[in-house]
Protein backbone atom coordinates (compact mmCIF):
# COMPACT_ATOMS: atom_id res chain seq x y z
CA UNK A 1 0.00 0.00 0.00
CA UNK A 2 1.56 3.41 -0.91
CA UNK A 3 2.13 6.14 1.62
CA UNK A 4 2.04 8.81 -0.90
CA UNK A 5 -0.53 10.67 -2.71
CA UNK A 6 -1.26 8.72 -6.27
CA UNK A 7 -0.35 11.22 -8.97
CA UNK A 8 -1.00 11.44 -12.67
CA UNK A 9 1.16 10.28 -14.96
CA UNK A 10 1.92 13.23 -16.96
CA UNK A 11 3.73 12.51 -19.46
CA UNK A 12 1.84 10.60 -22.09
CA UNK A 13 1.30 12.27 -25.50
CA UNK A 14 -2.70 11.93 -25.36
CA UNK A 15 -2.58 14.32 -22.39
CA UNK A 16 0.76 15.93 -21.68
CA UNK A 17 -0.96 19.28 -22.68
CA UNK A 18 -3.38 19.56 -20.07
CA UNK A 19 -0.26 18.60 -17.64
CA UNK A 20 2.36 21.23 -18.59
CA UNK A 21 -0.46 24.17 -18.73
CA UNK A 22 -1.74 23.12 -14.89
CA UNK A 23 1.97 23.98 -14.01
CA UNK A 24 1.05 27.36 -15.42
CA UNK A 25 -2.25 27.32 -13.32
CA UNK A 26 -4.02 27.43 -16.69
CA UNK A 27 -6.93 25.03 -16.91
CA UNK A 28 -7.59 23.87 -20.47
CA UNK A 29 -8.94 21.36 -22.70
CA UNK A 30 -8.93 20.10 -26.28
CA UNK A 31 -10.19 21.72 -28.77
CA UNK A 32 -10.47 19.35 -32.52
CA UNK A 33 -8.93 21.28 -35.27
CA UNK A 34 -11.68 20.38 -37.47
CA UNK A 35 -15.47 20.53 -35.58
CA UNK A 36 -14.34 22.53 -32.69
CA UNK A 37 -15.42 20.18 -30.15
CA UNK A 38 -14.40 20.75 -27.10
CA UNK A 39 -13.65 17.67 -25.09
CA UNK A 40 -12.34 16.58 -21.87
CA UNK A 41 -10.81 14.23 -20.57
CA UNK A 42 -8.67 14.10 -23.46
CA UNK A 43 -8.27 11.43 -25.82
CA UNK A 44 -6.46 11.35 -29.48
CA UNK A 45 -9.26 11.34 -32.05
CA UNK A 46 -12.70 13.27 -31.98
CA UNK A 47 -16.07 11.63 -31.45
CA UNK A 48 -17.72 13.70 -33.41
CA UNK A 49 -16.17 13.73 -36.46
CA UNK A 50 -12.66 11.80 -35.76
CA UNK A 51 -10.07 14.37 -36.42
CA UNK A 52 -6.80 13.40 -34.94
CA UNK A 53 -5.92 17.04 -35.37
CA UNK A 54 -6.67 19.08 -31.64
CA UNK A 55 -5.22 22.04 -29.69
CA UNK A 56 -5.35 23.32 -26.25
CA UNK A 57 -8.09 25.88 -25.30
CA UNK A 58 -7.66 28.08 -22.21
CA UNK A 59 -10.86 27.71 -19.52
CA UNK A 60 -12.17 30.45 -17.57
CA UNK A 61 -11.40 28.22 -14.40
CA UNK A 62 -15.49 28.75 -13.47
CA UNK A 63 -18.24 26.42 -13.19
CA UNK A 64 -20.68 25.20 -10.72
CA UNK A 65 -20.82 22.15 -8.81
CA UNK A 66 -22.54 19.03 -10.20
CA UNK A 67 -21.72 16.68 -7.11
CA UNK A 68 -19.62 15.34 -4.83
CA UNK A 69 -18.06 12.96 -2.40
CA UNK A 70 -16.77 12.70 1.70
CA UNK A 71 -14.52 9.69 1.70
CA UNK A 72 -13.95 8.38 4.92
CA UNK A 73 -12.50 5.53 6.29
CA UNK A 74 -10.78 3.25 5.37
CA UNK A 75 -8.47 4.96 2.73
CA UNK A 76 -4.86 4.93 1.88
CA UNK A 77 -2.88 6.31 4.31
CA UNK A 78 -2.60 9.75 2.56
CA UNK A 79 -5.70 10.49 2.16
CA UNK A 80 -6.81 9.62 5.65
CA UNK A 81 -4.23 12.38 6.73
CA UNK A 82 -6.41 14.38 4.73
CA UNK A 83 -9.78 13.60 6.18
CA UNK A 84 -11.94 15.16 6.34
CA UNK A 85 -12.43 16.49 2.66
CA UNK A 86 -14.59 16.94 -0.44
CA UNK A 87 -13.93 16.27 -3.82
CA UNK A 88 -16.35 18.09 -6.54
CA UNK A 89 -17.21 16.80 -9.98
CA UNK A 90 -17.97 20.64 -11.34
CA UNK A 91 -19.75 21.86 -14.68
CA UNK A 92 -17.50 24.26 -16.85
CA UNK A 93 -19.33 27.58 -17.24
CA UNK A 94 -18.49 27.14 -20.60
CA UNK A 95 -20.23 23.98 -21.49
CA UNK A 96 -21.81 21.99 -18.34
CA UNK A 97 -20.85 18.40 -20.18
CA UNK A 98 -17.32 19.61 -19.50
CA UNK A 99 -16.76 18.18 -15.91
CA UNK A 100 -13.26 18.74 -13.71
CA UNK A 101 -12.99 16.72 -10.79
CA UNK A 102 -10.86 17.86 -7.99
CA UNK A 103 -10.55 18.37 -4.16
CA UNK A 104 -12.02 21.77 -2.52
CA UNK A 105 -10.24 24.10 -0.68
CA UNK A 106 -11.77 26.74 2.13
CA UNK A 107 -10.00 29.54 0.83
CA UNK A 108 -8.07 30.64 -1.94
CA UNK A 109 -4.40 29.02 -1.42
CA UNK A 110 -6.01 26.84 1.39
CA UNK A 111 -5.43 23.03 2.65
CA UNK A 112 -8.00 20.31 1.26
CA UNK A 113 -7.83 18.99 4.90
CA UNK A 114 -10.66 20.42 6.79
CA UNK A 115 -13.37 20.82 4.20
CA UNK A 116 -16.99 19.44 5.62
CA UNK A 117 -19.31 18.40 3.30
CA UNK A 118 -22.21 21.11 5.08
CA UNK A 119 -19.59 24.18 3.24
CA UNK A 120 -20.76 23.02 -0.01
CA UNK A 121 -23.67 22.19 -2.15
CA UNK A 122 -24.71 21.06 -5.54
CA UNK A 123 -24.60 24.26 -8.36
CA UNK A 124 -22.93 26.59 -5.96
CA UNK A 125 -20.27 28.55 -7.86
CA UNK A 126 -16.10 27.67 -7.63
CA UNK A 127 -13.43 28.73 -9.45
CA UNK A 128 -9.73 26.30 -10.26
CA UNK A 129 -6.87 26.70 -8.37
CA UNK A 130 -3.86 24.40 -9.09
CA UNK A 131 -1.61 22.57 -6.04
CA UNK A 132 1.49 21.77 -6.53
CA UNK A 133 2.45 17.88 -5.49
CA UNK A 134 5.30 17.15 -7.62
CA UNK A 135 7.48 18.69 -10.08
CA UNK A 136 5.55 18.07 -13.01
CA UNK A 137 2.06 17.71 -11.38
CA UNK A 138 -0.54 20.56 -10.67
CA UNK A 139 -3.43 19.06 -8.90
CA UNK A 140 -6.65 20.68 -10.54
CA UNK A 141 -8.59 21.93 -7.44
CA UNK A 142 -11.61 23.85 -6.60
CA UNK A 143 -12.55 26.89 -4.34
CA UNK A 144 -15.89 28.15 -3.60
CA UNK A 145 -16.71 31.94 -5.19
CA UNK A 146 -17.89 34.81 -2.87
CA UNK A 147 -21.43 34.85 -2.46
CA UNK A 148 -23.58 36.54 -5.22
CA UNK A 149 -22.50 33.94 -7.99
CA UNK A 150 -25.01 31.40 -7.74
CA UNK A 151 -25.86 28.60 -9.88
CA UNK A 152 -29.05 26.92 -10.82
CA UNK B 1 -30.97 -15.41 -32.35
CA UNK B 2 -29.84 -16.90 -29.59
CA UNK B 3 -33.55 -16.93 -27.58
CA UNK B 4 -34.11 -20.08 -25.45
CA UNK B 5 -31.23 -22.01 -27.51
CA UNK B 6 -29.51 -22.87 -24.48
CA UNK B 7 -30.24 -23.29 -21.01
CA UNK B 8 -28.45 -23.24 -17.48
CA UNK B 9 -28.43 -27.53 -15.88
CA UNK B 10 -26.01 -26.86 -13.12
CA UNK B 11 -25.37 -24.25 -10.51
CA UNK B 12 -22.17 -25.14 -8.26
CA UNK B 13 -21.31 -22.85 -5.08
CA UNK B 14 -18.46 -23.56 -2.53
CA UNK B 15 -19.38 -22.05 1.06
CA UNK B 16 -19.26 -18.40 1.55
CA UNK B 17 -17.33 -16.34 4.42
CA UNK B 18 -15.21 -13.51 5.50
CA UNK B 19 -12.41 -15.90 5.01
CA UNK B 20 -11.98 -19.13 3.50
CA UNK B 21 -8.89 -21.41 3.65
CA UNK B 22 -8.12 -23.05 0.27
CA UNK B 23 -6.82 -20.84 -2.28
CA UNK B 24 -8.92 -19.25 -5.43
CA UNK B 25 -8.06 -22.46 -7.55
CA UNK B 26 -9.27 -24.74 -5.29
CA UNK B 27 -12.46 -23.03 -4.84
CA UNK B 28 -12.82 -22.66 -8.82
CA UNK B 29 -12.67 -26.37 -8.65
CA UNK B 30 -15.09 -27.24 -5.81
CA UNK B 31 -17.60 -24.51 -7.54
CA UNK B 32 -17.46 -26.29 -11.47
CA UNK B 33 -17.35 -29.72 -9.80
CA UNK B 34 -20.67 -29.34 -7.34
CA UNK B 35 -22.48 -27.50 -10.39
CA UNK B 36 -21.28 -30.49 -13.23
CA UNK B 37 -22.62 -32.79 -10.67
CA UNK B 38 -25.57 -30.43 -10.05
CA UNK B 39 -26.17 -31.06 -14.15
CA UNK B 40 -25.03 -34.85 -14.13
CA UNK B 41 -21.83 -34.20 -16.74
CA UNK B 42 -19.14 -35.31 -16.33
CA UNK B 43 -15.76 -33.03 -16.64
CA UNK B 44 -14.82 -34.92 -19.68
CA UNK B 45 -17.36 -32.99 -21.61
CA UNK B 46 -16.69 -29.93 -20.52
CA UNK B 47 -15.41 -28.00 -23.89
CA UNK B 48 -16.29 -24.07 -23.38
CA UNK B 49 -15.03 -21.95 -20.31
CA UNK B 50 -15.74 -18.57 -19.48
CA UNK B 51 -15.09 -16.39 -16.49
CA UNK B 52 -14.00 -12.88 -15.86
CA UNK B 53 -10.40 -11.21 -16.76
CA UNK B 54 -9.84 -10.24 -12.87
CA UNK B 55 -9.66 -14.55 -12.34
CA UNK B 56 -6.37 -15.56 -11.21
CA UNK B 57 -6.21 -18.87 -12.08
CA UNK B 58 -5.85 -19.82 -16.24
CA UNK B 59 -8.25 -21.43 -17.82
CA UNK B 60 -5.65 -24.66 -18.31
CA UNK B 61 -4.61 -24.59 -14.72
CA UNK B 62 -8.86 -25.06 -14.13
CA UNK B 63 -9.14 -27.22 -17.07
CA UNK B 64 -6.48 -29.82 -15.93
CA UNK B 65 -7.69 -30.30 -11.84
CA UNK B 66 -11.24 -30.74 -13.38
CA UNK B 67 -10.06 -33.38 -16.07
CA UNK B 68 -11.83 -31.30 -18.85
CA UNK B 69 -11.04 -33.00 -22.53
CA UNK B 70 -10.67 -31.41 -25.81
CA UNK B 71 -11.54 -27.71 -25.06
CA UNK B 72 -13.04 -25.81 -28.10
CA UNK B 73 -14.04 -22.01 -26.39
CA UNK B 74 -12.64 -20.00 -23.75
CA UNK B 75 -13.23 -16.38 -23.44
CA UNK B 76 -12.85 -13.96 -20.82
CA UNK B 77 -15.05 -10.60 -19.83
CA UNK B 78 -13.59 -7.25 -18.20
CA UNK B 79 -15.15 -4.78 -15.89
CA UNK B 80 -15.28 -6.77 -12.58
CA UNK B 81 -18.72 -6.01 -11.42
CA UNK B 82 -20.06 -5.31 -15.48
CA UNK B 83 -18.94 -9.08 -16.10
CA UNK B 84 -21.24 -12.31 -15.06
CA UNK B 85 -23.28 -11.92 -17.71
CA UNK B 86 -21.38 -11.40 -20.27
CA UNK B 87 -19.39 -14.53 -19.52
CA UNK B 88 -22.60 -15.97 -19.44
CA UNK B 89 -23.68 -15.06 -22.58
CA UNK B 90 -20.90 -15.70 -24.52
CA UNK B 91 -20.51 -18.81 -23.72
CA UNK B 92 -24.09 -19.36 -24.76
CA UNK B 93 -23.19 -18.12 -28.27
CA UNK B 94 -20.39 -20.44 -28.41
CA UNK B 95 -22.56 -23.21 -27.70
CA UNK B 96 -25.54 -22.33 -29.48
CA UNK B 97 -23.95 -22.13 -32.85
CA UNK B 98 -22.26 -25.07 -32.13
CA UNK B 99 -18.45 -24.48 -31.67
CA UNK B 100 -19.21 -26.19 -28.31
CA UNK B 101 -21.23 -28.48 -26.88
CA UNK B 102 -20.79 -27.78 -23.01
CA UNK B 103 -19.96 -24.66 -21.11
CA UNK B 104 -18.79 -24.08 -17.79
CA UNK B 105 -18.53 -20.41 -16.27
CA UNK B 106 -17.22 -19.40 -13.26
CA UNK B 107 -16.18 -16.77 -10.67
CA UNK B 108 -13.89 -17.78 -7.50
CA UNK B 109 -12.73 -14.60 -5.30
CA UNK B 110 -11.02 -14.37 -1.95
CA UNK B 111 -11.67 -10.76 -0.71
CA UNK B 112 -12.11 -10.81 2.66
CA UNK B 113 -8.71 -9.81 3.34
CA UNK B 114 -8.66 -6.29 3.11
CA UNK B 115 -5.27 -6.00 1.45
CA UNK B 116 -6.83 -7.83 -1.31
CA UNK B 117 -9.24 -4.88 -1.95
CA UNK B 118 -8.26 -2.98 -5.26
CA UNK B 119 -8.25 0.45 -3.94
CA UNK B 120 -5.74 -1.05 -1.81
CA UNK B 121 -3.14 -1.42 -4.70
CA UNK B 122 -3.30 1.81 -6.74
CA UNK B 123 0.15 2.48 -7.93
CA UNK B 124 2.44 5.63 -7.30
CA UNK B 125 1.49 7.22 -10.73
CA UNK B 126 -1.64 6.44 -12.34
CA UNK B 127 -1.67 6.04 -16.35
CA UNK B 128 -5.18 5.31 -16.73
CA UNK B 129 -8.75 6.90 -16.62
CA UNK B 130 -8.59 6.80 -13.29
CA UNK B 131 -5.36 9.69 -13.38
CA UNK B 132 -8.17 12.14 -13.91
CA UNK B 133 -10.27 11.71 -10.36
CA UNK B 134 -8.04 9.10 -8.01
CA UNK B 135 -5.50 11.94 -6.94
CA UNK B 136 -8.22 14.13 -6.73
CA UNK B 137 -9.50 12.05 -3.90
CA UNK B 138 -11.99 9.97 -5.42
CA UNK B 139 -10.15 6.98 -4.23
CA UNK B 140 -12.56 3.62 -4.67
CA UNK B 141 -15.63 2.77 -6.22
CA UNK B 142 -17.64 3.74 -3.15
CA UNK B 143 -16.56 7.13 -3.42
CA UNK B 144 -17.14 7.37 -7.29
CA UNK B 145 -20.87 6.04 -6.98
CA UNK B 146 -21.24 8.83 -3.79
CA UNK B 147 -20.80 11.17 -6.47
CA UNK B 148 -23.29 9.93 -8.79
CA UNK B 149 -26.03 9.09 -5.66
CA UNK B 150 -25.61 12.65 -4.21
CA UNK B 151 -26.90 13.77 -7.71
CA UNK B 152 -29.48 11.71 -7.81
CA UNK B 153 -30.88 12.51 -4.52
CA UNK B 154 -30.47 16.28 -5.26
CA UNK B 155 -32.11 15.54 -8.85
CA UNK B 156 -34.93 13.72 -7.63
CA UNK B 157 -35.39 14.32 -3.72
CA UNK B 158 -34.75 11.22 -2.24
CA UNK B 159 -33.72 10.37 1.11
CA UNK B 160 -31.41 8.03 2.98
CA UNK B 161 -34.44 6.66 4.98
CA UNK B 162 -35.60 5.51 1.44
CA UNK B 163 -32.39 4.66 -0.12
CA UNK B 164 -32.43 2.60 3.15
CA UNK B 165 -35.01 0.47 1.80
CA UNK B 166 -32.45 -1.71 -0.25
CA UNK B 167 -29.65 -2.20 2.32
CA UNK B 168 -32.91 -3.76 4.36
CA UNK B 169 -35.10 -5.87 1.92
CA UNK B 170 -31.92 -7.64 1.07
CA UNK B 171 -30.90 -8.12 4.85
CA UNK B 172 -34.35 -9.56 5.81
CA UNK B 173 -33.85 -11.76 2.70
CA UNK B 174 -30.23 -12.90 3.90
CA UNK B 175 -32.05 -13.78 7.48
CA UNK B 176 -33.82 -16.14 5.79
CA UNK B 177 -31.30 -17.80 3.75
CA UNK B 178 -28.59 -19.94 5.82
CA UNK B 179 -26.09 -19.82 2.96
CA UNK B 180 -25.99 -15.97 3.28
CA UNK B 181 -23.15 -14.72 5.58
CA UNK B 182 -25.61 -12.03 7.36
CA UNK B 183 -27.63 -14.85 7.74
CA UNK B 184 -28.02 -14.42 11.64
CA UNK B 185 -27.60 -10.33 11.80
CA UNK B 186 -30.78 -8.40 11.60
CA UNK B 187 -30.99 -4.74 10.37
CA UNK B 188 -32.66 -2.34 11.57
CA UNK B 189 -33.40 1.70 10.20
CA UNK B 190 -31.59 2.74 13.19
CA UNK B 191 -28.77 0.51 12.71
CA UNK B 192 -28.66 2.00 8.94
CA UNK B 193 -29.29 5.44 9.67
CA UNK B 194 -26.48 5.28 12.54
CA UNK B 195 -24.16 3.50 10.79
CA UNK B 196 -20.50 5.10 10.00
CA UNK B 197 -20.48 6.95 6.65
CA UNK B 198 -17.87 5.66 4.30
CA UNK B 199 -18.39 8.18 1.52
CA UNK B 200 -21.08 10.25 2.06
CA UNK B 201 -24.43 10.00 1.51
CA UNK B 202 -23.07 5.90 1.58
CA UNK B 203 -22.79 4.24 4.54
CA UNK B 204 -21.55 1.07 5.59
CA UNK B 205 -24.52 -0.73 4.87
CA UNK B 206 -24.54 0.55 1.05
CA UNK B 207 -21.31 -1.45 0.24
CA UNK B 208 -21.41 -5.23 -0.80
CA UNK B 209 -19.50 -7.37 1.79
CA UNK B 210 -15.77 -8.24 1.33
CA UNK B 211 -15.75 -12.10 1.33
CA UNK B 212 -14.69 -15.29 -0.29
CA UNK B 213 -15.79 -18.46 -1.95
CA UNK B 214 -16.83 -19.29 -5.56
CA UNK B 215 -19.69 -19.78 -7.91
CA UNK B 216 -20.20 -21.73 -11.13
CA UNK B 217 -22.71 -22.71 -13.28
CA UNK B 218 -23.15 -25.30 -16.57
CA UNK B 219 -24.64 -24.51 -19.79
CA UNK B 220 -25.93 -26.47 -22.61
CA UNK B 221 -28.10 -26.44 -25.60
CA UNK B 222 -31.48 -26.63 -25.26
CA UNK B 223 -32.06 -29.54 -27.53
CA UNK B 224 -29.55 -31.35 -25.36
CA UNK B 225 -31.04 -31.01 -22.02
CA UNK B 226 -31.70 -34.49 -20.76
CA UNK B 227 -34.90 -35.52 -18.49
CA UNK B 228 -33.11 -35.43 -15.63
CA UNK B 229 -32.05 -31.74 -15.40
CA UNK B 230 -33.92 -28.51 -14.61
CA UNK B 231 -33.21 -26.23 -17.32
CA UNK B 232 -33.31 -22.81 -16.96
CA UNK B 233 -33.11 -21.25 -20.37
CA UNK B 234 -31.31 -18.21 -21.84
CA UNK B 235 -34.08 -15.94 -23.13
CA UNK B 236 -32.49 -13.05 -24.22
CA UNK B 237 -29.07 -11.75 -23.66
CA UNK B 238 -27.19 -8.54 -23.91
CA UNK B 239 -23.79 -6.14 -23.16
CA UNK B 240 -23.58 -2.80 -23.13
CA UNK B 241 -21.73 0.41 -22.92
CA UNK B 242 -23.22 3.57 -23.12
CA UNK B 243 -22.18 6.37 -25.48
CA UNK B 244 -18.88 8.61 -24.00
CA UNK B 245 -18.83 5.95 -21.19
CA UNK B 246 -16.19 6.04 -18.68
CA UNK B 247 -15.72 2.91 -16.41
CA UNK B 248 -17.10 4.21 -12.53
CA UNK B 249 -16.38 7.59 -13.49
CA UNK B 250 -18.71 7.72 -16.08
CA UNK B 251 -19.33 11.66 -15.27
CA UNK B 252 -18.54 12.82 -18.68
CA UNK B 253 -21.09 12.01 -21.30
CA UNK B 254 -24.22 14.39 -21.20
CA UNK B 255 -26.06 12.70 -18.39
CA UNK B 256 -23.79 10.70 -16.00
CA UNK B 257 -26.82 9.44 -14.60
CA UNK B 258 -27.78 7.73 -17.65
CA UNK B 259 -25.02 4.68 -17.61
CA UNK B 260 -24.49 1.48 -19.40
CA UNK B 261 -27.50 0.19 -18.22
CA UNK B 262 -30.09 1.71 -20.15
CA UNK B 263 -28.00 0.61 -23.35
CA UNK B 264 -28.35 -2.92 -22.09
CA UNK B 265 -31.52 -2.83 -21.66
CA UNK B 266 -32.61 -1.17 -24.40
CA UNK B 267 -31.09 -4.20 -26.20
CA UNK B 268 -32.20 -6.97 -23.83
CA UNK B 269 -35.47 -6.12 -24.40
CA UNK B 270 -34.97 -5.63 -28.21
CA UNK B 271 -34.61 -9.51 -27.72
CA UNK B 272 -37.06 -10.78 -25.76
CA UNK B 273 -40.49 -11.62 -25.56
CA UNK B 274 -40.81 -11.23 -21.97
CA UNK B 275 -40.85 -7.64 -21.27
CA UNK B 276 -40.50 -5.65 -17.90
CA UNK B 277 -44.09 -5.98 -17.46
CA UNK B 278 -43.98 -9.69 -17.48
CA UNK B 279 -40.67 -10.05 -15.01
CA UNK B 280 -41.60 -11.68 -11.58
CA UNK B 281 -38.34 -11.06 -10.05
CA UNK B 282 -34.83 -9.42 -10.73
CA UNK B 283 -31.25 -9.43 -9.52
CA UNK B 284 -29.36 -6.54 -10.06
CA UNK B 285 -25.93 -6.26 -9.27
CA UNK B 286 -25.27 -4.95 -5.91
CA UNK B 287 -21.73 -3.59 -4.99
CA UNK B 288 -23.39 0.02 -3.73
CA UNK B 289 -27.24 0.24 -2.97
CA UNK B 290 -27.71 3.03 -5.70
CA UNK B 291 -27.38 0.54 -8.15
CA UNK B 292 -30.47 -0.76 -7.67
CA UNK B 293 -32.18 2.49 -7.75
CA UNK B 294 -30.43 3.23 -10.98
CA UNK B 295 -31.22 0.11 -12.53
CA UNK B 296 -35.01 -0.18 -11.97
CA UNK B 297 -35.34 2.98 -13.72
CA UNK B 298 -32.95 1.84 -16.62
CA UNK B 299 -34.81 -1.37 -17.22
CA UNK B 300 -37.93 0.28 -17.34
CA UNK B 301 -39.48 -0.98 -13.83
CA UNK B 302 -40.07 2.67 -13.32
CA UNK B 303 -40.39 5.95 -14.33
CA UNK B 304 -36.95 8.88 -13.64
CA UNK B 305 -36.61 9.72 -10.53
CA UNK B 306 -39.13 6.99 -9.43
CA UNK B 307 -37.15 4.40 -8.15
CA UNK B 308 -36.97 5.39 -4.59
CA UNK B 309 -40.32 5.77 -3.99
CA UNK B 310 -40.95 1.84 -5.66
CA UNK B 311 -38.62 0.59 -3.13
CA UNK B 312 -39.89 2.37 -0.31
CA UNK B 313 -43.28 1.44 -1.24
CA UNK B 314 -42.37 -1.83 -0.59
CA UNK B 315 -41.22 -3.12 -4.27
CA UNK B 316 -38.63 -5.09 -3.91
CA UNK B 317 -39.83 -7.53 -1.09
CA UNK B 318 -41.08 -10.44 -1.27
CA UNK B 319 -44.83 -9.72 -1.69
CA UNK B 320 -43.81 -6.61 -3.57
CA UNK B 321 -44.29 -5.84 -7.54
CA UNK B 322 -40.71 -6.52 -8.41
CA UNK B 323 -38.89 -8.74 -5.45
CA UNK B 324 -35.02 -8.21 -5.64
CA UNK B 325 -31.90 -10.00 -4.92
CA UNK B 326 -33.67 -12.57 -3.15
CA UNK B 327 -30.81 -14.14 -1.90
CA UNK B 328 -29.35 -11.28 0.01
CA UNK B 329 -27.30 -10.15 -2.71
CA UNK B 330 -23.81 -9.10 -2.33
CA UNK B 331 -24.73 -6.64 0.26
CA UNK B 332 -26.00 -9.37 2.80
CA UNK B 333 -25.46 -13.17 0.53
CA UNK B 334 -22.10 -12.84 -0.17
CA UNK B 335 -19.90 -10.44 -2.72
CA UNK B 336 -18.70 -12.64 -5.73
CA UNK B 337 -18.82 -10.08 -8.29
CA UNK B 338 -22.56 -10.51 -8.64
CA UNK B 339 -22.10 -14.47 -9.82
CA UNK B 340 -24.57 -15.13 -6.89
CA UNK B 341 -27.22 -12.99 -8.40
CA UNK B 342 -27.31 -15.99 -11.51
CA UNK B 343 -27.23 -18.92 -9.11
CA UNK B 344 -30.22 -17.55 -7.56
CA UNK B 345 -31.86 -16.78 -10.30
CA UNK B 346 -32.10 -20.58 -11.17
CA UNK B 347 -32.86 -21.16 -7.88
CA UNK B 348 -36.07 -19.08 -8.18
CA UNK B 349 -37.14 -20.71 -11.47
CA UNK B 350 -36.34 -24.04 -10.06
CA UNK B 351 -38.88 -23.15 -7.43
CA UNK B 352 -36.37 -24.09 -4.88
CA UNK B 353 -35.03 -20.49 -3.57
CA UNK B 354 -34.99 -19.91 0.06
CA UNK B 355 -37.06 -16.89 -0.34
CA UNK B 356 -39.58 -18.45 -2.88
CA UNK B 357 -41.17 -16.18 -5.24
CA UNK B 358 -44.42 -17.24 -6.12
CA UNK B 359 -45.30 -18.14 -9.79
CA UNK B 360 -41.54 -16.91 -10.51
CA UNK B 361 -41.24 -18.00 -14.06
CA UNK B 362 -38.56 -15.27 -15.37
CA UNK B 363 -35.63 -13.07 -14.13
CA UNK B 364 -33.61 -10.67 -15.13
CA UNK B 365 -30.15 -10.86 -14.22
CA UNK B 366 -28.60 -7.49 -14.75
CA UNK B 367 -24.48 -6.47 -13.61
CA UNK B 368 -23.03 -3.00 -12.45
CA UNK B 369 -24.67 -0.15 -13.26
CA UNK B 370 -21.46 1.97 -13.78
CA UNK B 371 -19.19 -0.03 -15.87
CA UNK B 372 -19.60 -1.38 -19.14
CA UNK B 373 -21.92 -4.31 -18.08
CA UNK B 374 -24.69 -6.90 -19.50
CA UNK B 375 -28.07 -8.67 -18.23
CA UNK B 376 -29.51 -11.74 -19.32
CA UNK B 377 -33.60 -12.71 -19.19
CA UNK B 378 -33.77 -16.01 -17.87
CA UNK B 379 -37.37 -18.08 -18.04
CA UNK B 380 -38.29 -21.40 -17.00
Amino acid sequence: MINDLPLPVTNDPVDHGFWASALQSQLVVQRCSGCRLLRFPPRPMCPKCQSSDSGWQVMSGRGKVWSFATPASPLLPAFEALTPYVTAVVSLDEHEDLRVVGPLLLAPGGDIQGVRADQLSIGQAVSIEFKRLADDVALPCWVLEPSGRQGE
Amino acid sequence: MLKDQTAIVGIGETRFAKRLEDTEWALACQAIKAALDDAGIDPSEVDAMGCFNQETTPEFDIARSLGFGDVHFFNQVAHGGGAACGVLGQVAMAVACGVANVGVVWRSRKRGDPSKRQWAGVQPRIADHWKWSRPHGLLRPVDEVAVTMRRYMHEFNVTREQLATVALSQRAYANNNPKAIMADKTLSLDDYLSGRMISDPLCLYDNCLESDGAIALVLVRSTDVDRHQQPVYLHAFSQGMSPQHQLMTDYHGHNPLQSSSWTTAANLWRQSDIQPSDIKLAQIYDAFSPMILYCLEAYGFCGRGEAADFIADGGMSQQGRLPVNTSGGSLSEVYLHGMNLLTEAVRQLRGEAANQVAAADSCLVATCDSTPNGAVVLRR
